[in-house]
């Protein structure tokens, strides 16, 4: 559904350089840098998935987004989305998609959410049927009725984003492009609108494309990662083979009755001590939990054990270290 | 259309939100030029007439080129205020949408406030009509209403080249203004009163000229021969605009395949 091959962009960038003689001279003549945004991307989306686009800042996340979305024209490559060139038949393609921005807004700001939703449906001409009935799911989905008739500019970072998402599903988009949604939210929001997207995804089969820097919402949402770095794309893959990959690392916490000295166990290593509680890394291939809590068990007391993977955050980090962005 | 009373609804509700800063400046709008229309009255009122043009008929010359700018600054604001949109990153909003840019950006703003100073005009417009010894014929209200609306296209066509310009110099352009705000003054009064340059510059470049000077001696009865070519000349503005509108065109696909 969506096919992007060999996607090139490049940036020129005013150099600044410092001093009021190269300021003045700036005002003739500027010097540019050529900055190459995107380098080769090519990936192909199917139908359905929830696909999480990760990478640091400036890494080219937005400006694929912004291809994808039809605002900027790449300088080469191919990129065909529902069957459009999304900068040739820009009018006839947004329609067929929402794209939510994080950190801006589409919805009016000095009046009621209703009326923006109003104006919207006039925007994309959505029948009278469907609109209402996607206000009333969406309303109760997103749990709406009550900030409706609030001006935008009196709604809580956490609300807005709920209408954001709302305003960018009214017409029926086959697309969701979601650009940090979560940015800024709080832990409730973030739970909220991970519910929502997942909901929309299962139930309408909305494809959803989202880029964000909470691992959480690449663990609670996506199937699949793809990573950029320095405008070239690093990774695509599931969570679940990103973590096969980076091995068969466990975390053991233990609680016990107050010991006196750190115990250790053939074929861990022991991350943190306090007499009464001790973190272990242990990796399963080489020796198994049941084993180490059998040990462990031997000598101390064991209040509470918990076993957990290497959180995604870690993951990740471990990908960007290996490609050294 | 539909869509654009939309958008202007909702401006409206938005505007409104802000009731006394809403009436203060439609106020403050009405009587700014009024002050200028002020210095005009007094002006005549020492020297009678100005090369051969009197108080009336200067007066409906500064009405017609008043309501032409009160109107694109009303409905074209989007345009004038069009580099914030870049700067802001909110046209990538508009392209998201599937409807065209022009629409859409002209839908982003709308000057209220403006219509206080499009008032002050249009009395000034029948004031002077009714003081001057015309005949209304059929023909005079269908070039009066004529040279309007070209005049309205001119200045929204000069804010929509220096908006397109926004998208080569990400700032707004200042300069643009001694076209909108200069040639507003300028033309309000009758062109023949100003070196040959400037008369031909506002008649072959922008062409005011051909929106008021001109046709308006047809209006005052001051031409011999045919009238056609004058009736007409006012369609100057829309030659004047179509390459504006062009330009808009370039800049959105510049901007395109730049980013911001």
């Amino acid at each position: 559904m969506i096919e992007l091959q060999g996607i090139n962009k490049s940036f020129k960038v005013a150099r600044r350089t410092a001093g009021f003689g190269q300021a003045v001279k700036a005002l003739f003549a500027r010097e540019h840098t050529i900055v190459e945004a995107l380098h080769n991307i090519s990936f192909d989306i199917s139908p359905g998935e929830i696909v999480g686009y990760i990478g640091p800042n400036g890494a080219g996340k937005s400006t694929t987004i912004k291809v994808m979305s039809g605002i900027l024209v790449p300088d080469s490559g191919i990129c065909q989305i529902l069957g459009y060139t999304p900068w040739q038949d820009r009018t006839s393609y947004v329609r067929n998609i929402g794209v939510v921005f994080g950190q801006r807004t589409q919805l009016w700001w000095d009046v009621p959410v209703i009326d923006s939703f109003g104006l919207l449906r006039d925007i994309y001409k959505i029948p009278s049927a469907v609109y209402r009935e996607n206000l009333t799911l969406l309303t109760e989905s997103l749990a709406l009725s009550d900030i409706l008739q609030t001006p935008v500019r009196q709604l809580s970072l956490g609300q807005r984003m709920r209408c954001e998402i709302a305003a960018s599903l009214l017409h029926n988009p086959q697309i969701l492009f979601l650009d940090e949604p979560t940015i800024g939210l709080d832990a409730n929001s973030k739970i909220a609108v991970r519910q929502f997207i997942k909901t929309i995804n299962k139930e309408r089969g909305v494809t959803v494309i989202l880029t964000t820097h909470d691992m959480n919402d690449i663990e609670a949402l996506a199937d699949r990662i793809l990573m950029i770095g320095k405008g070239t794309l690093l990774y695509d893959g599931t969570l679940v083979d990103l973590r096969s990959r980076f091995g068969s690392k466990r975390i053991v916490t233990i609680d016990y009755h107050e010991h006196a000295e750190p115990v250790d166990v053939e074929g861990t290593s022991c991350l943190s001590w306090t007499p009464e509680r001790a973190v272990y890394s242990v990796d399963i291939d080489d020796v198994p939990v049941a084993s180490i809590i059998a040990k462990l068990s031997e000598q101390i007391e064991l209040v509470d054990i918990g076993i957990g993977t290497t959180p995604v955050e870690e993951l990740i980090l471990e990908l960007y270290k290996e490609h050294q962005i | 259309m539909h869509l654009y009373l939309k958008y202007v609804w909702i401006l409206f509700k938005s505007q409104t939100q802000y009731r006394l800063s809403f009436w203060m400046l439609a106020l403050g709008q009405a009587l700014t030029p009024l002050t200028v229309f002020a210095g005009l009255y007094f002006m005549f009122a020492q020297f009678g007439q100005v090369k051969g043009w009197s108080f009336y008929e200067a007066a409906l010359c500064y009405a017609i080129i008043g309501l032409s700018f009160a109107l694109a600054e009303t409905f074209a604001r989007g345009f004038d205020m069009f580099s914030t949109l870049v700067t802001s990153g909110d046209f990538d909003r508009l392209l998201v949408r599937p409807r065209s840019t022009i629409l859409q950006v002209l839908g982003s703003r709308f000057e209220f406030a403006r219509l206080g100073r499009m008032l002050q005009s249009l009395i000034v417009l029948i004031w002077s009509l009714n003081k001057l010894p015309l005949a209304l014929t059929a023909p005079k209200l269908f070039t009066l209403t004529l040279m309007i609306v070209c005049g309205m296209l001119i200045f929204t066509g000069i804010f929509i080249a220096t908006a397109s310009l926004s998208f080569w110099t990400i700032q707004g352009l200042e300069v643009a203004n001694v076209f909108t705000d200069g040639g507003r003054e300028m033309a309000k009064y009758p062109l023949s009163i100003y070196e040959k340059w400037v008369a031909y510059f506002f008649t072959f470049v922008i062409p005011l000229g051909c929106v008021n000077y001109l046709p308006l001696l047809y209006v005052l009865g001051r031409t011999s021969g045919s009238n056609i070519l004058y009736m007409l000349s006012p369609l100057a503005g829309i030659v004047f605009f179509l390459p504006c509108l062009f330009m808009w065109h370039i800049g959105v696909r510049h901007y395109r395949s730049t980013g911001s």
